[in-house]
């Protein structure tokens, strides 16, 4: 066994907050690049390119990409062999509100969702999903969600005989319902299967995959080529203004579930996918 | 699909607070630069206005001719008043938005569709919905050259706060004939 001091995660975990509030990982910048360079329509272009030049003033002044700084995710792999020395979810909170104050961050989150006035000053708690693996390691994915994206997300408890268009026609409806609110171009998280429960966490953890990595899965990967083309024919376009560049990805997972039932969840994504890991 | 109208076009100076001649010689698509005084306001800050107007109370800010930026921004860092401070989703204040029309807002400025009222209430009022950038808070707020907490501190982020903008971009999106530069949107009649 590998003894942790749960203590070794703080200054790793807040300086990945700090950096992700302003520095959007490599993998978005070069989709939104890509997306750029490929959208026909001039309006759609212009944003794009202004989402770039926002990028690019936020990494030089240190400055949030977006005043939403996002809720905290926080998806934690835990080593079997890892014997952890304190408690977990303590440090990540830590972490979080240290990452709030050193840079500014937006407090957003409220401590009662029934009192707007609960806000808890230092944008704690995280949302922690711990999920042990083989090894004696800790891994921890991180992702700053946005409120407006994750407003526009769903769940369906969809008939099994919807099947798979079904499952197409939701996502794509949705996609086009929400138009510019959830802040497009979009990565859209499906969770394929599970049960009430495991289908959102599916689609949430399907947004943690670098973006142009197709699933491993040829079924799945051919879900999510089938998704983004079409979503991108709807011409909701970047901020919901028209265009070809309705989504940047489609990530899909998917899990066992029970034959009288066929869970689909859709997580929807800003185009600021701030997200990255480190392991410890 | 159509071209919007300005794609391409230079963008046109509008000078805040908004007057009501200028409101109705704008169409929706075309591209603005803003300079001036607006006022930020979210869902929290929305119903105590709303609320102070129904109790015959005094707005925390001067509504005739007035901008509302649906914004919660970050905190400032010397020199720059505020951090990020981009749109929050319009479709949240609908519900308020009629009201501030008809008391006399004459712009409100967000991101997204809204619902069918709030074009109605545009023409009806001879007012405006402005769109802006979407997620483009760092370069939104280095538009800002001033800002002040002037009611509802205790809501932070979503305290109302008075701003002074220069060269901040926006279109569009809903103007004073009821028309809408958002694909999806159906004429109204």
């Amino acid at each position: 066994m590998r003894s942790l001091p749960v203590a070794s995660i703080l200054a790793p975990l807040s300086d990945l907050c700090q950096r992700l509030s302003w520095e959007l990982p490599a993998d978005v910048r070069q989709a939104l690049a890509g997306a750029a360079e490929r959208e026909r329509h001039p309006l759609a272009r212009e944003i794009l390119a202004a989402l770039l030049e926002n990028q690019e003033i936020a990494q030089r002044d240190c400055l949030p990409l977006c005043q939403d700084t996002g809720m905290t995710v926080v998806w934690a792999q835990l080593g079997e062999e890892v014997c952890l020395e304190g408690s977990l979810p303590e440090a990540v909170n830590q972490a979080v509100a240290d990452a709030c104050d050193q840079a500014c961050l937006r407090a957003s989150m409220l401590g009662n969702p029934l009192d707007r006035s609960s806000n808890t000053g230092n944008n704690t708690p995280a949302f922690l999903h711990l999920e042990l693996v083989p090894g004696d390691r800790l891994t921890l994915h991180v992702a700053a969600k946005g409120g407006g994206s994750e407003n526009m997300s769903a769940l369906w408890m969809l008939s099994p005989s919807q099947g798979r268009e079904g499952l197409i026609e939701a996502v794509v409806s949705r996609v086009q319902e929400a138009g510019g609110r959830p802040c497009p171009p979009l990565v859209l998280g499906v969770g394929v299967g599970g049960n009430f429960e495991t289908a959102p966490l599916l689609a949430k953890l399907a947004l943690f995959r670098p973006l142009g990595e197709p699933s491993p899965d040829p079924e799945l990967s051919g879900l999510e080529a089938e998704i983004l083309a079409r979503v991108n024919q709807t011409g909701v376009g970047p901020l919901g203004l028209g265009g070809d560049t309705t989504a940047l990805a489609v990530h899909a997972l998917a899990r066992p579930c029970h034959l009288a039932t066929f869970p689909v969840a859709l997580n929807v994504q800003c185009h600021a996918a701030r997200h990255g890991t480190v392991v410890i | 699909m159509s071209e919007p109208p300005t794609a391409g076009a230079e963008p046109l100076r509008v000078d805040l607070p908004l007057r009501e001649s200028v409101a109705r010689s704008l169409r929706a698509g075309q591209a603005l630069r803003l300079f001036g005084e607006m006022y930020t306001a979210r869902d929290a800050a929305h119903a105590r206005i709303v609320q102070a107007l129904e109790a015959g109370e005094a707005p925390p800010f001067p509504l005739p001719d007035a901008t509302i930026y649906y914004c919660g921004p970050t905190p400032g860092r010397p020199p720059r008043p505020l951090g990020a401070a981009g749109p929050t989703t319009s479709s949240r204040m609908d519900k308020y938005a009629p009201t501030l029309y008809a008391a006399g807002v004459r712009a409100t400025l967000g991101k997204g569709e809204r619902a069918p009222e709030v074009r109605l209430a545009c023409r009806e009022h001879g007012a405006v919905y402005l769109v802006t950038l979407g997620g483009a808070g760092a370069l939104l707020g280095s538009r800002i050259l001033e800002a002040e907490v002037t009611a509802y501190p205790e809501l932070g982020p979503e305290a109302v706060r008075r701003l002074v903008v220069a060269d901040f971009p926006a279109w569009v999106a809903y103007d004073v004939l009821g028309g809408s530069l958002f694909p999806g949107d159906c004429p109204l009649d």
